[in-house]
């Protein structure tokens, strides 16, 4: 059967117009109220007279209550929304509430919904927790993560020990394509941030070493500490900011999308298919970016010390003088560290993704707090290394 | 133009597409005040794109959309979002707010618009839900349902205001038989209680019976309207074979072996 429409002159909302809603009470000897509702209730015309029927209702506490409907020209469902409301209010107080001549079409809408279903006003989402629970919480929290971290850690080098025995299993061409995206695009921004960060050292140091005239020694300065600690350390940085998030936000949203669930029922294991790719990405580009960063810093350096009058032939024999091998090569394999652990904590949150966009945004932000944390252990790590080893 | 009172939605010769790819060209049709208007046609027919269009997500290449008299095609600024709070979308697949709850989602709209109190926006919120069968889980995320669910959530949603037209795009695609009744019931019930108008995108043939009062049929190689009329008639007595096969779900090839 097609659907007929009952009434060809049906009003219809239109939030145009002007209209408006109107409420009369009065109230008879023996208590019982009546509330006369009249002209077009929809959402934009009731709030007024919504709220003074329910401080009616509060105040003078009628033992029986009568809406008179049948001047109604329209009521949609924030109409019946208010007559269930008040039907509900009376039902609590353990009064009656009776609705009279409404139109036959708004009646079967009211009686779709029963008001003591509505009785308890649901607050929204609990938030539990006192202090010690939250302690706990945390705490168990922080464990899992530590537990997931292990167990990633161990699938990634199991992944990578696979690449290195089958090196034909890898995705060359994507792993081009990510190199391209996390290391040559990232060339321009590694570069001007090390070389201000050259500049500016060297300019703070110079000024108290002027006082003793020694700011040839500035060079010594920049050097090491750009190779030794700062290239390394700056570059990480950058690369999880940029790429660490980027490969969390896109795995996020493969997993959102069961693009993952995919994978693994065509048999392919994410964490080789995703995960080695980037990783081998990172560790192919994270040391020639780190290069480039300290190679920016001395020009830094330079710019500082030529403005005060020393000749750039100078400051090239001080800093070959200051800079061992050594030097290079911990600041280089402190690199290759850093770039697993950005490339690889960036693809674990991506995997560890729940679901909706909100959870893309957390896994992304935890790539990025995570990856820095772990730079900053892990170079604490190196600097004790380094100092036993005497490099 | 003069405002018809009996039309609430007219197009006149619109042309959509994409950059130099043209979708549909020249369509015309009306959509009546209070009828359940579907638009059909087999996958990739343009069925959705047209949708974008009506709803003014979409600019078309020519043509008009009058609804209520008012171009959307043309509209900007203050004239569109006016125009655009007259009706109420159901994406596809729900598009709903996945950071906030269910019952956050149904008061989005009225929070925006209206100066109703807290504890009535909640009341007319959970109205919907419940409206729609999602009574007690006005606090569930919306990744925490199902697909049905979701759909069913995002029809209160597009409710919310009560506006006088709804588009729903497929609103039974993936849902079980009895939900897809269930909601087939609720569109009827309320194209009649409250009058609205619903334009429809689906190609259920169960729904279309169900609830469709007039459909148009669109086509992929004509790209335009191919069949306009009752879902019954459109089955048993049109001249395009196509039309007759989609309506009693034959495959294609079957025509040219018939005598």
């Amino acid at each position: 059967m097609p659907p007929v429409v009952d009434s060809p002159a049906l009003p219809v909302t239109d939030v145009d117009a002007q209209h408006a809603a109107s409420l009369d009470s009065s109230r008879s000897e023996d208590g019982a109220l009546t509330l006369t509702l009249g002209g077009w209730l929809d959402a934009h015309t009731i709030p007024g007279h919504w709220k003074k029927a329910r401080a009616l209702l509060r105040d003078q506490k009628p033992p029986r209550v009568t809406v008179d409907a049948s001047h109604l020209e329209y009521c949609d469902g924030a109409g019946i929304a208010m007559m269930v409301d008040l039907q509900r209010r009376q039902l609590a107080a353990g009064g009656t509430l009776e609705i009279r001549g409404l139109p036959e079409r708004y009646q079967s809408l009211l009686e779709l919904f029963k008001p003591d279903e509505f009785q308890e006003v649901a607050r929204a989402r609990p938030v539990p927790v006192c202090f010690p629970e939250e302690i706990g919480r945390n705490t168990a929290i922080i464990l899992e993560d530590i537990r997931a971290l292990l167990t990633f850690i161990g699938e990634l080098f199991a992944a990578l020990a696979f690449a290195i025995r089958h090196p034909r299993s890898v995705r060359w061409r994507d792993a081009l394509l990510i190199a391209e995206n996390a290391g040559v695009n990232a060339i321009g921004i590694v570069a001007l941030i090390s070389f201000l960060i050259g500049l500016i050292m060297a300019f703070q140091s110079a000024i108290p070493m002027r006082q003793f005239g020694v700011e040839i020694f500035v060079a010594d300065l920049v050097a090491l500490s750009m190779f030794r600690e700062l290239g390394p350390l700056m570059t990480a940085i950058i690369v999880a900011g940029r790429s660490g998030s980027a490969f969390a936000a896109e795995i996020g949203t493969m997993k959102v999308n069961e693009e993952i669930n995919a994978l693994n029922t065509m048999g392919l294991d994410p964490v080789r298919f995703l995960v080695t790719t980037r990783v081998i990405a990172a560790v192919a580009m994270m040391p020639l970016l780190t290069m480039i960063s300290n190679l920016m810093g001395l020009l830094g350096g330079a710019v500082v010390l030529m403005s005060m009058k020393y000749p750039f032939v100078t400051y090239l024999h001080q800093v070959r003088g200051a800079l061992k091998l050594e030097d290079l090569l911990g600041g280089l394999a402190k690199s290759l560290v850093f770039a697993v652990l950005v490339a690889g904590i960036g693809c674990l949150r991506g995997l560890q993704t729940k679901k909706g966009a909100s959870a893309v945004g957390i896994s992304t932000t935890r790539a990025v707090v995570s990856g820095i944390i772990l730079i900053v252990l892990a170079d604490g790590a190196f600097s004790v290394a380094f100092y036993y080893l005497g490099i | 133009m003069a405002k018809d009172n009996d039309i609430l939605i007219r197009v006149e010769n619109l042309t959509v597409g994409y950059d130099d790819d043209v979708v549909l060209k020249d369509l015309s049709f009306e959509v009546r005040r209070g009828e359940v208007f579907v638009i059909l046609g087999g996958s990739g027919c343009g069925k959705s794109t047209l949708l974008k269009h009506l709803i003014g997500l979409h600019r078309p290449m020519s043509g008009r959309i009058l609804i209520d008299g008012d171009d959307i095609a043309a509209a900007d600024g203050e004239d569109r979002l006016r125009l655009l709070r007259r009706f109420g979308v159901m994406y596809q697949s729900g598009a709903l707010f996945g950071s906030m709850s269910l019952l956050e989602n149904v008061r989005l709209a009225l929070e925006e618009f209206t100066s109703l109190d807290d504890e009535e926006m909640d009341l007319i919120a959970r109205m919907k839900l419940q409206l729609v069968g999602l009574a007690g889980s006005e606090n569930k995320m919306p990744a925490e349902l199902s697909g049905g669910m979701q759909k069913r959530a995002a029809i209160a949603r597009a409710m919310a205001l009560d506006p006088a037209l709804l588009f729903l795009d497929e609103p039974s695609a993936g849902l079980d038989p009895i939900t897809s009744a269930g909601l087939d019931q609720l569109i009827l019930q309320l194209a009649r209680s409250l009058g609205i108008t619903f334009v429809v995108v689906t190609h259920e043939l169960a729904s279309i019976h169900a609830i469709a009062g007039r459909v148009i049929m669109l086509d992929k190689q004509t790209k335009g309207i191919i069949a306009t009329g009752r879902p019954e008639e459109l089955r048993d007595h049109s001249d395009t074979p196509v039309v007759r096969q989609f309506f009693l779900r034959e495959a294609e090839t079957p025509v040219h072996a018939k005598p």
